[in-house]
């Protein structure tokens, strides 16, 4: 089977029904997705297939038809993506591990909606859990990056 | 000899629930300093003037050893080195350390010993002394408590200040430039003439000197780091996928565990048929645990689903199977056979309830689940040496005692490495995963094991916040509230959870009413009883403990109160209030959320107090009363902790505590039939999501003498202020968490 990430395309042998996110996790070894429900109530393990943001645990692998964006190839320490520099710039996380989740589903919005109303980010965020409670930089930091995309 | 140095030559025993109630011990042994455990690792040219600051020719390490589950400790551990070593974020790496008793915790005793945290008299400061000598003679490493902060603000201060004046014994002694004549600034020491020498050009030099133990900590004038807004050094990893948590690691010829537990918690595994799961792809073996079965594969998911093959039959529950009998349980429990403390006596509260026109009501607090974002995992390795573990916990040294049981080794054969925890809320302090993994380890020597769980595995075996209950009767008069009597019972969270982790906890348990008795007001009638419910349910430990429901009740019931007497309830409570920082709180947070200012009428405020681990706090929330439910607006809060550190992370984690407190109140509870838990995934108990979110305005009050850690205390008055404004919008007095069993939420 083949798979596109980040731009880099693998060769894998998993059954088709393996969920996407354990084959990022546990075959190509990219751990920024992250499994927290296993059901698609928490949003943590948000992904991009062909641009738009997807729950990995409840995407089996063989339905994948497009090329798959992690947390890794959205930006990275040295290049952040406007939004992981809002993120950044907003101190956004505490124990970070929803963030990978929250930042793709963000960047899904602005994408779509780049000049996003109080409400159309509480809708677009709603699915993505955070147990830890950083909601109201969350809310900030999407509308820094949506001001930060704009000017670009 | 110092007072502790005498009471501690008599030697007497605690009455109380610490950890370590009850230490006899003498003043030699309390007094001796444990070996810096960095020493015995030390290369050739490395130096290390005390158990946190390690420096070579390379680099510069700081130790933080507490457990960073999400609260930025491993920054502001970091920061209270760098602030007196005059090191810049970025120059220096960061460890958790090794399990060491060097580590002790110095902040426990608050809450180990049966006095108010207001209470400063001479005996119960002397208690405190005597509690925390107990605590160093254990080596307690431990985070929880929201002592973080407070144990480690002058030790880490004076750990680098040391490491300070030592490097410049260096410098001088490599310089010929007298001591007086140095500075130190980003990383160096510098000469008179402007020449940097860096501390790890100094390292080899430093490595031959005693410690200078004298040193000097800086006027908080000079500070560069503490009080001011800090970058997290973990920030960056965690918004690029690259922060490594423990459910990330990969060690070489690791292999894949999961588990299925008897979800009747602690009930026997009567037999299982794993047929089905041992021909599954990418399955090796399936193993028998205490308790339970756990299957090694290839890849986590594959583990998963064949531990969902495995057809078990399960023995019963060793608690009653139904919710209903726990609460009966717990009601029959107001009896003076039960009665474990009258922890708070006041005036005569018997003589004025005796008078008449008498308040009264009956309030429920649920089991409630932590369940942290990242599923418990633990990655374990056995050889006939050593035990490494890689996981995250906040009780290290005793994960070494409890695994090295499990294998036969020496605790100190045990390694340790702890990682950086997605959430915990109180969950990783508690060991089962750790046995679990230790147990498949032990069974396949040599070969790293990583046991994940499955989220529903999680919930069946998360143990939650203890049960509880209260009924409360009091007395209003001429517009005031005059009497107040809560009786609250509950199992023993304490011996629940400590029981579980070998540390004995003899006497009653604070945690049954705090939040409770210790709140520092001066009503003329008080009295405050914890009666203790045989256990149930395995219990633990929820962001901050017993305050989350005792704080609900005693302020639920005050406002009931102050609502009978006809007063308003901020005026009243400060009237009542009898504690200077205190009743400042309670009228900050009046001023910052302009009290008594007009609302609509379908809107209603309220407030709320509670004190907990040390620091007053109080909240207003504004609710409004929409045709679809209760929605949340707005929220004030104000705490007291003496010093914020830094006040980006102070907001952060204050606005995380609220959120945490009216989600859980809003929808949360673990229920049992069968003997198993009922909610089994995040939408069984979702807390709040971002739709749901208030605005939250936070401010920390920095005129207490005590540096306060800020962890917990914000969670205690989010659910009775939240009560209190449904109540003045709609008149519905909600007695039972969740509330979403009462009214509905938008």
């Amino acid at each position: 089977m083949k798979l596109v990430v980040n731009g880099t395309a693998h060769e894998i042998d998993v059954e088709t029904d393996m969920p996407l996110l354990w084959v990022l996790r546990d075959e190509l070894g990219l751990t920024g997705t992250k499994y927290g429900c296993g059901v698609a109530a928490c949003g943590a393990c948000t992904v991009h297939i062909d641009g738009v943001a997807v729950r990995s645990c409840q995407t089996p692998v063989g339905d994948v038809d497009g090329p798959v964006t992690t947390i890794e190839g959205l930006g990275n320490p040295a290049a952040l993506h406007a939004v992981q520099a809002a993120w950044d710039e907003h101190q956004v996380a505490q124990c970070g591990y929803c963030q990978s989740g929250q930042i793709m589903q963000a960047a899904d919005l602005l994408a779509n909606t780049p000049n996003p109303t109080d409400s159309d980010i509480d809708d677009a965020m709603s699915g993505n859990l955070c147990r830890c409670g950083t909601y109201p930089r969350i809310r900030a930091a999407v509308k820094t990056a949506a001001a930060k995309l704009q000017e670009a | 000899m110092s007072r502790a140095g005498k009471i501690a030559r008599r030697t007497f025993l605690i009455g109380s629930t610490a950890i370590v109630g009850g230490v006899a011990f003498g003043v030699y042994r309390v007094k001796t300093p444990y070996a810096n455990p960095l020493q015995d690792a030390l290369a050739d040219g490395a130096a290390s003037f005390n158990p946190w600051v390690m420096i070579d020719a390379d680099k510069i390490t700081l130790i933080g050893p507490h457990a960073d589950k999400g609260q930025g400790v491993a920054s502001s551990q970091a920061a209270l080195i760098a602030e007196e070593m005059d090191l810049d974020f970025g120059q220096f790496e960061i460890s958790f350390g090794t399990p060491d008793k060097a580590y002790w915790n110095t902040a426990m005793a608050g809450e180990g010993v049966p006095f108010m945290s207001t209470n400063e008299s001479f005996t119960a400061e002397t208690m405190r002394d005597v509690m925390s000598g107990g605590i160093k003679l254990l080596g307690m490493q431990l985070t929880g408590g929201s002592s973080t902060i407070p144990d480690s603000f002058d030790k880490l201060r004076r750990a680098g200040a040391m490491a300070r004046e030592t490097l410049k014994l260096a410098a001088a002694q490599k310089s010929g430039v007298p001591v007086a004549q140095l500075k130190t600034a980003q990383g160096a020491v510098q000469l008179p003439d402007g020449t940097d020498l860096k501390y790890t050009e100094l390292a080899a030099i430093a490595a031959t000197l005693d410690p200078v133990r004298d040193a000097h900590l800086r006027d908080p004038g000079q500070w560069r780091l503490i009080g001011k807004p800090m970058h997290r050094l973990d920030m960056t990893a965690k918004v690029t996928g690259t922060q490594t948590y423990g459910i990330d690691l990969k060690i070489d010829g690791m292999v894949h565990a999961a588990v299925k537990m008897n979800p009747r918690q602690g009930g026997a595994l009567a037999g299982y048929d794993a047929a089905a799961a041992q021909s599954m792809r990418g399955v090796q073996k399936v193993l028998p645990i205490t308790g339970g079965v756990a299957v090694i594969a290839d890849n986590t998911w594959r583990a998963f689903q064949a531990a969902q093959a495995i057809e078990f039959d399960w023995g019963p529950a060793p608690y009653p199977a139904e919710q209903d009998d726990h609460w009966t349980e717990i009601g029959n429990s107001f009896t003076k056979d039960r009665l474990d403390k009258t922890w708070r006596d006041d005036g005569d509260v018997e003589t004025e309830l005796a008078k008449g026109s008498v308040v009264a009501a009956e309030y429920r607090s649920p089991y409630v689940a932590h369940q942290p974002l990242e599923p418990l995992n633990a990655v374990v390795k056995v050889t006939d040496d050593a035990v490494d573990v890689w996981s995250g916990n906040q009780i290290p040294r005793q994960l070494q005692q409890i695994v090295a049981k499990i294998t036969g080794h020496k605790a100190a054969q045990v390694r340790f490495h702890n990682q950086f925890i997605g959430g915990s809320f109180g969950h990783r302090l508690e060991f089962e995963f750790i046995k679990q993994a230790t147990e498949i380890a032990n069974q396949m020597r040599g070969t790293p094991v990583k046991l994940t769980y499955s989220r529903e595995e999680d919930f069946a075996h998360d143990f939650p916040r203890h049960i509880a209950m209260a009924r409360g009767t009091g007395t209003v008069a001429d517009g005031k509230v005059v009497a107040m009597d809560l009786d609250i019972a509950s199992p023993s969270v304490m011996s629940s959870q400590m029981g579980r982790a070998g540390l004995p906890v003899p006497g009653p348990d604070m945690q049954i009413v705090a939040g409770a008795w210790n709140n520092p007001y001066a009503l003329a009638h008080l009295r405050v009883r914890g009666y203790r419910v045989p256990e149930l349910a395995p219990v633990s430990s929820w962001r901050s403990v017993g305050a989350a429901g005792a704080g609900f009740f005693f302020d639920s019931f005050l406002d009931e109160l102050i609502h009978r007497a006809g007063a308003d309830p901020m005026e009243e409570r400060i009237r009542l209030m009898g504690h200077d920082l205190s009743r400042r709180v309670l009228e900050t947070v009046a001023e910052m959320s302009s009290w008594g200012g007009e609302l609509a009428a379908n809107k209603g405020r309220g407030v709320a107090f509670v004190e907990s681990f040390g620091v007053p706090t109080a909240e207003v929330v504004e609710v409004t009363n929409t045709e679809n439910g209760i929605r949340i607006d707005k929220v004030w809060v104000a705490a007291e902790v003496g010093r914020v550190v830094d006040p980006v992370n102070f907001e952060n984690l204050v606005q995380g505590g609220v959120i945490f407190g009216l989600g859980h109140a809003m929808n949360s509870q673990i229920t049992y039939a069968d003997g198993m838990a009922e909610q089994s995934n995040y939408w069984d108990a979702e807390a709040m999501r971002m739709a749901q979110c208030p605005e939250i305005f936070v401010k920390g009050l920095e005129n207490g003498p005590h540096v306060r850690g800020i962890g917990e205390p914000p969670v205690p008055p989010a659910a009775p202020a939240l009560a209190n404004a449904i109540f003045a919008a709609t008149g519905q007095r909600l007695r039972a968490l969740p509330f979403n069993q009462g009214i509905d939420f938008v």
